[in-house]
């Protein structure tokens, strides 16, 4: 005689006592599912700013169509320690496998908005039109020429300063001891290519070279110079053999992939560990207050375990049912933490650097449902060994 | 080979449960051989410490004997594993408790039910069975309440229902009317009694409560883990409940 109650039976009866102890005693789990609901928000919203101070840092090089940048040698892949003269392009372009290139300088200015006091900062990039560098629109249309006074706003600056295309702009510098503004217009909005935290402004690298911010030294330097040279090769897979003979072909520069450059950002990685870390410990947490509760309440219904042991009740069903309500509960926690925590992105302002991000969020959720059954394993255990000849008082 | 259903539903020979302590070999159950026949209602007395709930657990097969053979239905609870001494208590044995009997978060009708579950012979027959069974032990209107709704005695009288609802062969109650009232303590035993005699059950209820004995066919008395003596006529018994003492 086969005495093993089928897989299917197990499923059934461990789904029953479980569905049937969470909805008669639902006020009860309902409030450990508030707190996952927190908990949920908590990581959730961790991981959202994670990504939204990475995004904010990594926006615009991580869209750039490009494989490769080159960097004044001994930059350390430091975007701001790096001067490159426009002169290098030429020699870049000429390296085989290379397809195109383009020079990019940064730098910051003061956007001023009619109406307001408070100018609005902005990342002033200079790229070349027509290459590399340059961010494709999604209205308007791409800069002209070399020398136009045109510009390019990211979506951030765009929404920040309520401009649109054919709008003029005013830019406030500093050049040497004097303040200087200059007038451009705005003939293209392109997606999300925000650059150190700070929406941006594209314009053509002469026009930059023109008008960011500089010394007076700088001032008098004839020879137009950027920070970096992004670089789009024929065929992705050959980025090892072309950085080798880059590097061997032109003299002081240093390249790097556009992962190895996001990773040297100032800040970038120490940022995303710091906010990793607070993730991590919030899940576990997490794990501690399943764990907690899921072990009181094995405590609180020993008698009852042990009832229904000593009817027949298998230690599989058993485990299943303890299983099923961590898995009911952690699910409905992270389900209303999920909805509150969509309902708080919408209240806030583009200024607040979250970004609910698909692929981070799944991970969050897919973290936050797996918390409950790792807290419950010790009381899982705990309600398998339980003998209902002890638990009913009969030994 | 002898295929005849056996005579009686439970049997045991010369069984035998030691402990070993600081004190030597403590001899909780000691060469007890009984035999219980389908329809008859035992009570098991004795002081504490007699052996009796020890008995009774080796007889739920939720203790294993030292020694002896213990037969439910011609099988040896000796020979089996664990996993065919649960199925033989989910399938061949009904319990009542003394306390905690019921699943606090099933409703009567479902605690009762919860044994047809177990066993999986729910279906629509079952069902009817259950609540016919509850509403026979006056708990027609008590059918969707919670343990928690009912009193001690209603909670007893669901708990009865489970343990006859699926058919076992033997029936076992510890102290059954341990937290009741004299009144509701006597009609849950008659109550009792009579389904088992109705039933044709074996029955077995361990009590220290002498007065309980009135309703059952035979009373064993264990000390010191011993059958000490052995009541079957209906008069001893009756002296026995009346005068209350061993």
């Amino acid at each position: 005689m086969d005495t093993r109650p089928t897989m299917k039976d197990t499923v059934s009866l461990s789904t029953y006592l479980a569905v049937k102890e969470v909805w008669r005693n639902r006020a009860r789990f309902l409030l450990v599912s508030l707190v996952i609901a927190l908990i949920t928000l908590l990581v959730l919203f961790i991981a959202a700013l994670g990504e939204g101070l990475g995004n904010g840092n990594r926006e615009y090089i991580s869209k750039l169509d490009a494989q490769l940048i080159a960097f004044q040698d001994k930059s350390d892949f430091l975007v701001s320690a790096s001067r490159l003269e426009r002169g290098r392009l030429a020699s870049i372009r000429r390296v085989d496998g290379v397809q195109d290139a383009g020079i990019v300088g940064t730098s910051s200015a003061n956007l001023i908005l009619a109406g307001q006091l408070e100018p609005l900062k902005v990342a002033l990039l200079g790229v070349e039109p027509g290459h590399t560098g340059e961010p494709l629109v999604v209205e308007g249309r791409q800069i002209s020429t070399d020398l136009a006074d045109e510009v390019i706003l990211d979506r951030n600056a765009a929404i920040q300063s309520g401009l649109a295309v054919n709008d003029m702009l005013t830019l406030r510098v500093t050049q040497g001891t004097r303040d200087e503004f200059y007038d451009l217009r705005v003939v293209g909005i392109t997606d999300g290519q925000q650059y150190a935290l700070q929406p941006s402004i594209f314009t053509p690298f002469f026009t930059w070279d023109r008008i960011r911010p500089k010394s007076e030294a700088e001032a008098n330097n004839a020879e137009a110079v950027g920070n970096v040279i992004v670089i789009k090769l024929a065929d992705p897979d050959q980025a090892d053999r072309v950085t080798q003979q880059m590097v061997a072909q032109v003299r002081n520069i240093e390249v790097a992939t556009l992962d190895e450059a996001i990773q040297s950002l100032p800040g970038y990685s120490a940022q995303q560990s710091t906010l990793n870390t607070q993730g991590a410990f919030t899940l576990f947490i997490g794990v501690l207050v399943i764990g907690g509760f899921f072990q009181i309440q094995i405590l609180q219904k020993v008698a009852q375990i042990g009832v229904l042991k000593a009817i027949g009740t298998a230690n599989p069903i058993v485990a299943l049912a303890s299983v099923i309500q961590i898995v009911v509960v952690t699910a409905v926690g992270v389900a209303i933490g999920g909805f509150l925590a969509f309902i708080f992105s919408l209240t806030f302002p583009p200024t607040v650097p979250i970004v609910f991000n698909g692929t981070t969020s799944v991970i969050a959720v897919i973290a936050l449902l797996l918390i409950g059954p790792i807290g419950g394993l010790v009381s899982i255990r705990y309600a398998v060994k339980i003998e209902p000849l002890k638990a009913l008082g009969l030994s | 080979m002898n295929t005849s259903k056996p005579t009686y539903a439970l049997e045991t020979e010369q069984v035998v449960k030691t402990y070993e302590s600081d004190f030597g070999t403590i001899h909780a159950v000691d060469q007890v051989s009984l035999a219980v026949k389908p329809g008859e209602f035992v009570a098991l007395v004795g002081p504490s410490g007699s052996g009796k709930t020890t008995m009774l657990s080796i007889l739920a097969a939720l203790l294993q004997s030292t020694s002896g053979k213990i037969l439910l239905d011609g099988q040896d609870l000796a020979d089996m594993d664990d996993a065919r001494r649960v199925a033989l208590r989910r399938e061949k044995i009904g319990f009542t408790f003394q306390a905690n009997n019921l699943v606090s978060y099933l409703n009567a009708v479902e605690n009762v039910e919860l044994m047809l579950r177990l066993n999986n012979k729910l279906d629509k027959a079952g069902k009817l069975r259950a609540r016919e069974l509850l509403a026979r032990l006056g708990l027609g209107e008590r059918l969707y309440n919670l343990p928690g709704q009912m009193s001690g005695g209603q909670q007893q009288r669901v708990a009865i229902a489970r343990a006859l609802i699926h058919n076992p062969s033997l029936v076992l109650a510890d102290e059954p009317t341990a937290s009741l009232d004299t009144e509701r303590a006597y009609q849950v035993v008659e109550t009792f009694a009579g389904l088992i005699h109705e039933q044709q059950r074996a029955g077995i209820m361990v009590t220290h409560d002498l007065r309980m004995c009135e309703y059952v066919d035979r009373v064993l008395q264990m000390r010191d883990g011993k059958l000490t003596r052995i009541l079957t006529k209906h008069e001893d018994i009756l002296n026995l409940a009346r005068s209350g003492k061993e």
